[in-house]
């Protein structure tokens, strides 16, 4: 079970909203990068944020270049998972790859600093104290796999190569 | 075998039927990385514990994207990218190359090949019958290690072309028009493919720039047959043993969408987002402060002829600038030699090395707060070209070139 705050998004929040273009050479300083975490989108963001809180977003989150720093600087924010709408192909594989969870389900009745907690395993979300239950989607189970060996870089030593079929 | 381009291609891997939504693994071709995602790409390579790369015949790293560098944190990163072909063996383009997904068109990629590269317009090498896509570093990563990764086996979103241009209306148009009609996740996960009697009409060029934007539907590739189109193209790299031909079947598809070129006109994607298509007519006359042509996008020799064709004898306008980036040395090289950079230069334009600088922001062409820039490149999200205080226009060349010489958005077919 995780519980957090949502930070609310709206649709196409790109890796360019994520992790501006402006501060390419801060790539291989990522700790300082991470000051500028959706500065575009929500400057309040990277201050505010703590440790097991959610990014909330409607469709199509992610689009666009396939810097993976997108979803390392979201990890880095300690956000315990993205719930969004559905999510772009390239970022889908990041996260997942980063071993950062992503939820997929209707994010429009959960507000902007809602309360959240979720239980991954039984694939439940909830607005606190007393929202109606939300089901997700569950992942392909090829992403589950590297999900649950802590992402690709961890599934990959673990097994010695690809072990993504039963 | 009967099957789309996707399904006829990941088949020749794997050696079996193969349907979609399956997920396979699969042996890469070629791997490519940038200087944008390489360093990551290399640490997470470290961290993976691996050092050789599973064939070094078989990647390549780009140094493109801050091309020079404009920034010695950016300097360290080419330096790490530079040491680490060096010690791999890997083939390195360095400042002045030119753009990866030009360059590995030019070069490397081959009909059928899977291809995987560290940036998302890597699907540009569908326009040579490659399944060509972009993936993150980590992917990457494990790439260079193992020599494979995992698919799933697109759905295909098809589009049946018919017709040809009329005057005036490009590739562009017709990509811009596509993606406003199905929207910036209207084909996620899918592969677009091209077929019908309006193929034959489009050029290498023409493929190259709409298989480059695939992505900006959420395609995962942008597929066109292999062909005599095909062939001549690599012919003329020299590469005419590369070739081979393949062609997909009338087999039953996710989705079909027919496009008739004849009936497009000059078509804008306006700000923030590509989805956003606009005919021409409802955005003429807008003041732009900085026109761009170059990228991988629309940066080739065709593109810089249309350019100069418009641009011959006249002058940029003095309220706004033009700067033009071919996107290979090669296409640079073409241009020189075949008097458009002189025509260029002579009506006021800047021509600029290879690289992707202003096109994600870093260089060359960072925007002031509350300018506007109408460029031939693919994207044009917030903040795009380093300023979310900017707004980004994205246009064929043609359309450039006429609003370069206006100062205003204009419409290439008003000029006679």
């Amino acid at each position: 079970m995780i519980a957090g705050r949502a930070w609310k998004f709206g649709d196409d929040i790109s890796t360019d909203l994520i992790a501006p273009g402006r501060y390419f050479h801060l790539r291989s300083n990522m700790e300082e990068f991470a000051k500028h975490v959706f500065e575009d989108a929500n400057p309040d963001f990277a201050t505010e944020v703590k440790a097991g809180d959610f990014v909330v977003a409607g469709k199509n989150f992610g689009l666009g270049s396939s810097r993976e720093h997108a979803p390392l600087l979201i990890k880095m924010a300690g956000v315990s998972a993205i719930i969004a709408k559905s999510v772009a192909r390239i970022f889908f594989r990041n996260a997942i790859n980063l071993g950062l969870p992503v939820l997929i389900c209707d994010t429009d009745s959960i507000e902007e600093g809602a309360q959240l907690e979720a239980d991954l395993v039984k694939g439940i979300l909830r607005v606190i104290p007393d929202g109606q239950p939300i089901t997700f989607t569950a992942l392909p189970d090829v992403m589950l796999k590297i999900l649950n060996d802590g992402g690709l870089i961890d599934h990959m030593k673990k097994h010695k190569g690809f072990a993504l079929s039963d | 075998m009967a099957g789309t381009l996707a399904e006829r291609i990941i088949e020749r891997k794997v050696g079996r039927k193969v349907t979609p939504g399956e997920i396979v693994v699969v042996e890469v071709d070629l791997c490519y990385l940038q200087d944008g995602t390489g360093p990551l790409t290399v640490r997470q390579m470290a961290k993976l514990g691996e050092e050789a790369i599973w064939d070094s015949s078989k990647a390549a790293v780009f140094i493109d994207h801050a091309s020079p560098s404009c920034h010695k944190a950016l300097s360290n990163d080419h330096a790490l990218l530079r040491k680490f072909a060096k010690r791999t063996g890997v083939r390195l383009y360095d400042v002045g190359d030119g753009i990866c997904h030009q360059l590995a068109c030019e070069e490397l990629i081959k009909p059928a090949q899977i291809v995987i590269g560290a940036d998302s317009h890597t699907c540009m090498g569908g326009a040579l019958g490659a399944l060509s896509t972009g993936m993150g570093s980590t992917d990457v990563a494990v790439i260079l290690a193992h020599g494979k990764t995992w698919l799933r086996v697109p759905e295909t979103l098809r589009v049946r072309v018919t017709g040809a241009f009329s005057d005036g209306v490009f590739a562009k148009d017709l990509m811009l028009h596509l993606i406003g009609m199905i929207g910036a996740d209207g084909a996620t996960y899918k592969s677009l493919e091209f077929c019908g009697s309006g193929v034959n009409h489009l050029t290498m060029e023409d493929r190259l720039t709409i298989a480059n934007m695939a992505v900006e539907c959420g395609a995962k590739a942008g597929l066109f047959p292999s062909d005599e189109i095909t062939e001549r193209y690599l012919a003329s790299m020299g590469r005419k043993e590369d070739y081979a031909p393949l062609s997909s079947e009338e087999c039953p598809v996710d989705q079909e969408i027919e496009v008739n070129l004849a009936e497009l006109g000059p078509t804008i994607a306006v700000p923030h987002t590509v989805d956003s298509a606009k005919p021409i007519d409802e955005v003429a006359g807008i003041p732009i402060d900085q026109v761009v042509v170059g990228t991988c996008t629309n940066g080739r020799e065709g593109d810089l002829a249309t350019l100069a064709r418009f641009l011959k004898g006249k002058r940029v306008h003095p309220n706004t600038r033009l700067l033009v980036i071919p996107a290979s040395r090669r296409v640079y090289l073409n241009a020189v030699t075949d008097g458009i950079v002189e025509v260029l230069l002579q009506a006021g334009a800047a021509v600029i090395s290879p690289t992707c600088g202003p096109c994600l922001g870093l260089h060359a062409g960072i925007l002031g707060d509350g300018e506007k820039c109408l460029s031939t490149q693919n994207r044009n999200f917030k903040g795009r070209m380093g300023n979310p205080e900017s707004e980004v226009y994205l246009a064929s060349p043609a359309v450039a070139a006429v609003t370069a010489i206006n100062g205003r958005i204009s419409d290439p077919r008003e000029v006679k």
